[in-house]
């Protein structure tokens, strides 16, 4: 088999289509574990704010959880907030400055567990902010613990026969919560598991920033990423293992546009 | 010099908007209450910005995002309150940002929660506390100056009674010089390498690993500078005194009066308040203290600040607590032992003690 | 002669990124992707091309550590279909 050269771009002349991280991503490595679908998340953000012009506009507000160390690479301004407090920090900066498109990026533990009445408040609020949620159904940052998204039957550090419903209880859909609040202009979700998802992840970016440019309220956009470390599962397996249990739990789609319920005809 | 009679709280609100705060966020509690209507009627119309949260816990996180972009930025609350306020003032301590917090305690039990840093890690916030409300004028526009000085928090300790007070006070308009924070959020950094990122553990763009012990003594260096400039306060008759009364906040005005009318009779006796709790004026208070017997330390708690005042003597003189805990029975902290009568009796029994042990 | 294979499209691969997840393996529509039996610094073993890209970009996306960057030649190149070294 003819092995290509890919050490360096092509002799020939040829358009680059991808470079390989957006200008908003400071070059070098992050620590995440392999096939984490963290960065792949945060990735399109990057290059949906780059393509939309909006590079000097972003300015974040970080939770806490693995998705942390991203934020060595990234480059935009933004504030390190408290697990579960990144909602009300985004307010206060986005009240104080409405020209700036803001963004919180936030995992499952952060916003669903600590910080669930922040999320809620502010949506309901319909502060002009993005909201990114990282679900992978744990506490990948503390070694797998089950949270609030986990589903029945998924196994954790603290559910290793499973999430029983009769012991731990259920897992709590955000845009199920979010949705009929007055306050929010766009409610999705989309995972990271192939390129047509990844794809569509992107397209939802666009339309929860153009949301909040255009100010109709929150726009919140979920994300539901692998985690094969949390899920003691091997790293090849990982998107099958999200779509085979958590994609039937969490549905794919936009629920909520322009300020309007969609209809499930209307959904993915 | 105009003066207008309003009760303190709305001093205090606007005092802070002339000072040039632009954003407020803050819970609704009793004795706060007020100083967060005053806001929210009075911050629109200075062009800023006032949200009526929907916790503490939210109100401190609002305020911290707006410190970010640079604006002066303030929230307040109760001891209690301010519980819950504990894990973000920790952060926005060590993440350098200049809040300024109005804490309307429910009487004198929050001094350790004041001046002890009273979330996790090692911080401190500058606190000043008022004696009546035209000090408190001062502080308002003093807090925001220090804030911005030290790129630190500080809390302004007011109370029931410095809120629910009504004075003729002069609230004439002043020029306020509001400094240039590079530091601040605006994205201009963005995609150069090195966007800003505000955190409370030193980290940077592009590093890998974090270092936060250099961070963190970098900031024990500024507590250091801080306590050697910036500690305040009032004494009277401390120079010939035989037995002298320590006192702080809108309790030490009861004491002080009461000092004052002693002196007239001929009593050997001086006056100490603290006005910063922190940094506590360790030296200038032991330097007030020396040739008096005995330190009678007047707080409404189980003794709070009297540990501040053994380690400021450091055995000079023994500090005896006078006080105590003392509240009506809404437990916000106006009590029986505010009156000075009553205060009089107890300092003429101590001295009069003291007196016969130095005649003896 | 043997079959040409057009290819349209090609990638560079940042082999000391590559944490050897195996992710773009699968995700690569025309199967052109196989892990090499060489080790990157990390002790991984990382993406190799074979002819037939097409540009598509599918590895890009599903990456998680920024390996891949993809370009699309101005003209298809041809390669032969079996054995040769490296080009």
């Amino acid at each position: 088999m003819i092995i290509i050269d890919t050490t360096r771009p092509p002799q020939e002349p040829a358009k680059q289509k991808w470079d390989n991280r957006p200008d908003l991503l400071i070059e070098g490595d992050h620590d995440l574990c392999p096939g984490c679908g963290e960065p792949i998340a945060l990735r399109c953000m990057l290059e949906v704010i780059q393509e939309m012009g909006l590079s000097k506009s972003a300015i974040g507000a970080v939770g806490i959880g693995c998705y942390t160390a991203l934020t060595s690479l990234l480059d935009t301004d933004m504030v390190q907030c408290l697990h579960g407090r990144a909602p009300s920090v985004a307010t206060g900066i986005k009240r104080m400055r409405p020209e700036s498109l803001v963004y919180t990026m936030q995992g499952d533990g952060d916003m669903v567990n600590e910080g669930l009445q922040e999320i809620i408040h502010s949506a309901a609020r319909g502060e002009n902010i993005t909201c990114l949620l990282l679900n992978n159904g744990v506490f990948g940052e503390t070694g797998g613990h089950m949270t609030a998204t986990t589903v029945i039957g998924q196994r954790t550090k603290n559910t290793l026969e499973g999430r029983d419903a009769a012991y731990h209880g259920h897992p709590i859909s955000m845009t199920d919560l979010l949705t009929p609040l007055g306050g929010v202009g766009y409610v999705a979700r989309s995972t990271v598991t192939t390129a047509k998802d990844i794809q569509r992840t992107r397209r939802y970016f666009k339309k929860a920033f153009e949301t909040q440019i255009e100010g109709k309220g929150l726009s919140f956009i979920e994300v539901l990423t692998m985690c094969p470390t949390g899920w003691f599962i091997p790293v090849q397996e990982g998107p099958d293992y999200l779509n085979a249990t958590m994609s039937p739990v969490f549905k794919i789609g936009e629920f909520k546009v322009d300020g309007k319920i969609v209809t499930p005809e209307g959904q993915v | 010099m105009s003066r207008e009679f309003v009760e303190g709280s709305e001093a205090l609100a606007r005092a802070a908007i002339d000072a040039g705060c632009r954003f407020f966020a803050g819970y609704p509690m009793t004795p706060f209450t007020e100083v967060l209507d005053h806001m929210a009627e009075k911050m629109p119309a200075a062009g800023g910005v006032c949200i009526n949260a929907e916790s503490e816990l939210e109100a401190i996180g609002m305020t911290w995002g707006a410190l970010a972009t640079g604006a002066r930025a303030a929230t307040g609350s109760v001891g209690q309150g301010l519980s819950l306020m504990q894990e973000s003032f920790s952060e926005i301590t060590r993440a350098e940002l200049p809040l300024v917090v109005f804490n309307m305690a429910r009487g004198q039990s929050d001094y350790f929660q004041s001046t002890r840093g009273g979330g996790h890690g090692d911080y401190y916030h500058i606190v000043l506390c008022p004696i009546d409300i035209h000090e408190a004028i001062e502080h308002v526009y003093l807090a925001f100056d220090l804030a911005d000085r030290w790129r630190n928090p500080v809390q302004i300790y007011g109370d029931y009674l410095l809120g629910h007070t009504w004075e003729s006070v002069d609230l004439s308009p002043r020029s306020v010089a509001l400094p240039s924070k590079e530091w601040a959020l605006d994205g201009s950094l963005n995609g150069t390498g090195r966007a800003r990122n505000i955190n409370s553990i030193g980290m940077t763009k592009g590093a890998k690993g974090i270092d936060p012990e250099t961070f963190w003594n970098r900031l024990q260096d500024k507590y250091r500078v801080i306590q050697a400039a910036e500690t305040r306060i009032e004494t009277e008759f401390t120079d010939d005194a035989l037995y002298t009364v320590a006192a702080w906040g809108t309790a030490a005005k009861f004491v002080r009066y009461v000092v004052r009318e002693m002196r007239k009779e001929g009593y050997r006796i001086g006056y100490i308040r603290p006005i910063t709790l922190w940094p506590f004026p360790t030296d200038a208070f032991k330097a007030a203290a020396r040739g008096a017997r005995e330190i009678g330390v007047f707080e409404l708690n189980g003794g709070q600040m009297i540990e501040d005042v053994r380690l400021s003597l450091l055995g000079d003189a023994p500090a005896v607590s006078i006080g105590g805990i003392s509240s009506d029975s809404s437990g916000f902290g106006v009590g029986p032992l505010l009156n000075t009568a009553r205060i009089r009796e107890i300092i003429e029994r101590h001295y009069a003690r003291v007196a016969a042990a130095r005649a003896a | 002669m043997g079959a040409m294979i057009t290819t349209r499209g090609t990638i560079t691969v940042d082999i000391e990124l590559c944490k050897g997840c195996e992710l773009c393996i699968p995700a690569c529509p025309i199967d052109v992707l196989t892990m090499s039996t060489a080790l990157n610094d990390r002790g991984e073993r990382y993406p190799e091309l074979a002819p037939g890209c097409t540009g598509c970009g599918a590895c890009y996306f599903v990456c998680p550590d920024f390996v891949f960057a993809i370009y699309e030649y101005e003209t298809p190149k041809k390669f032969p279909a079996a054995g040769g070294a490296a080009l």
